[in-house]
């Protein structure tokens, strides 16, 4: 496939890539920190992935194999729109595989198959600041960062213990990296907060109305906050794919009519369909 | 005069390919790539120097060149667009000989990427005084050599780690190869 004439490669200019990509190198370098970044306008509003695609964009090479997911799928506006800019202003080839992907960019899910030390994992954030909730001043939760102090998140976790009985948040839920960041790990599902951890692949997060990026390097220590007495759990659908059986990817339910019906499947439509390749069925077959 | 010398011939496609490479060097700490393979720099500068250089370096950082890189000057001025600085205010520091790394700038505990980038031109990666690395970026410690770090070094880099999240990073070229020691790092004699 050829880029369209008339832009650079990738869409950015060269100088806007620099300056990218030195953020990138200090991202990686101070692991869950939030490296500010003059972030560009974009030809798609804030909030459709911005900050995702100009990291992406920074990074992508001719030799690239890209694929785009939106809350798993690889099908949905957002990620079918991302793909698209792509293969019209680098020319990059695309695919829906995890396995054949070199850069992958994800709005709000981690792929069900572990990936691998050849390919980076790029994040949409919506936003970078994990103490937002919290304390509404920048200029406070920098000084938070600077000292550690992140004492406001534990009595957050503990009054949701006393309140519910567990930690009610489900999505978005707050990580240290390295044993020294609070971090967002953007609005995945809790459920794949154990994959940030150790993983092999190089993790980078762009937040482009917030102009935050930051990043985990591979194999780093991703920690889900919890106490002692009540361990960080996951939470998943108690069902099976609908489609292809599985029993422990993470489930989107559908509703199927006006009068209760319903069925889960996978969120993870690439992992869905392979398992389906080879054989598996599920109750709609 | 030295600027006659070309930089990137593709300047879009050899600055991605370059930056994938320090990417993955500084993702992966101690691990050499290659880089600059088609570059012709003056003297005294290496072909994977070069190539960071014209990758990273622009009008809107700053360069500190310290002595010893006389011949090049003049062409890292013009292909970088070079804002000089003083070494203790530079982002990007050049040497070939290791700098004493208390005195470029850190960051501060809020803004700590605020801080230098040293590259650091050495004899020889792969060969020379065995280090061993642990920190983020490795499964495991991993064995790491090379040659001209110089002899306090183990000392020079545990002072810049215990500054973290404060702290000097290090990419290092030699000939047409880089590797990177971001300031995550825990360095011992291996």
């Amino acid at each position: 496939m050829t880029a369209d004439a008339g832009y650079n490669f990738a869409y950015l200019d060269e100088q806007t890539k620099r300056m990218i990509r030195r953020a990138i190198l200090k991202a990686v370098a101070i692991p869950g920190h939030q490296v500010p970044f003059a972030s560009r306008e974009m030809p798609l509003p804030y909030g459709w992935g911005t900050g995702g695609i100009q990291v992406t964009a920074a990074v992508l090479g001719p030799e690239d194999v890209l694929k785009v997911i939106d809350q798993g799928a690889d099908d949905t506006t957002n990620a079918v729109s991302i793909r698209r800019f792509f293969a019209r202003t680098a020319g990059v080839a695309t695919t829906t595989h995890t396995a054949d992907a070199s850069i992958i960019q994800t709005r709000h899910r981690i792929p069900e198959q572990a990936l691998r030390a050849d390919q980076i994992l790029i994040y949409q954030v919506p936003q970078p600041e994990p103490l937002s909730g919290l304390e509404p001043s920048r200029a406070e939760t920098r000084r938070m960062h600077a000292l550690s102090e992140y004492g406001a998140m534990s009595v957050k976790l503990y009054e949701d213990i006393t309140r519910f009985g567990q930690v009610s948040i489900s999505y978005d839920y707050p990580v240290m990296v390295g044993g020294r960041y609070l971090m967002s790990p953007s609005p995945i599902p809790a459920f794949d907060n154990p994959k940030l951890d150790r993983m092999a692949a190089l993790q980078l997060f762009g937040a482009g109305r917030e102009k935050r990026i930051y990043a985990i390097p591979p194999h780093t220590e991703v920690r889900s906050l919890d106490f002692d007495d009540h361990p960080f759990r996951t939470t998943r659908a108690p069902h099976r794919c609908h489609l292809c059986d599985a029993d422990g990817s993470y489930l989107d339910e559908i509703v199927t009519d006006d009068r209760g019906g319903r069925m889960f499947v996978c969120s993870d439509t690439d992992y869905c369909a392979t398992r389906r390749d080879g054989g598996h069925a599920g109750g709609a077959a | 005069m030295l600027v006659d010398l070309p930089g990137f011939a593709d300047p879009v496609r050899d600055a991605q390919a370059c930056f994938r490479t320090v990417l993955a060097a500084m993702a992966r700490p101690g691990t050499v790539h290659q880089a600059g393979e088609h570059l012709a720099p003056p003297a005294g500068l290496h072909r994977a120097t070069a190539a960071v250089l014209l990758t990273l370096v622009d009008g809107e950082t700053s360069l500190h060149v310290t002595d010893g890189f006389e011949v090049a000057r003049d062409w890292i001025g013009f292909h970088c667009d070079m804002r000089a600085a003083t070494a203790g205010h530079a982002r990007f520091v050049l040497a070939e000989r290791m700098v004493d790394l208390a005195a470029l700038a850190a960051g501060s505990d809020e803004a700590p990427e605020e801080s230098a980038t040293l590259i650091l031109q050495l004899p020889e990666l792969q060969t020379g005084t065995s280090y061993l690395l642990d920190g983020p970026g490795l499964a495991h410690p991993a064995p790491f050599r090379a040659r001209g770090l110089g002899e306090g070094f183990v000392a020079a880099w545990a002072a810049n780690r215990a500054r973290f999240p404060c702290g000097v990073d290090l990419i290092l070229c030699s000939g047409t190869q880089v590797a990177a020691l971001p300031r995550s790092l825990r360095i011992t004699e291996g």
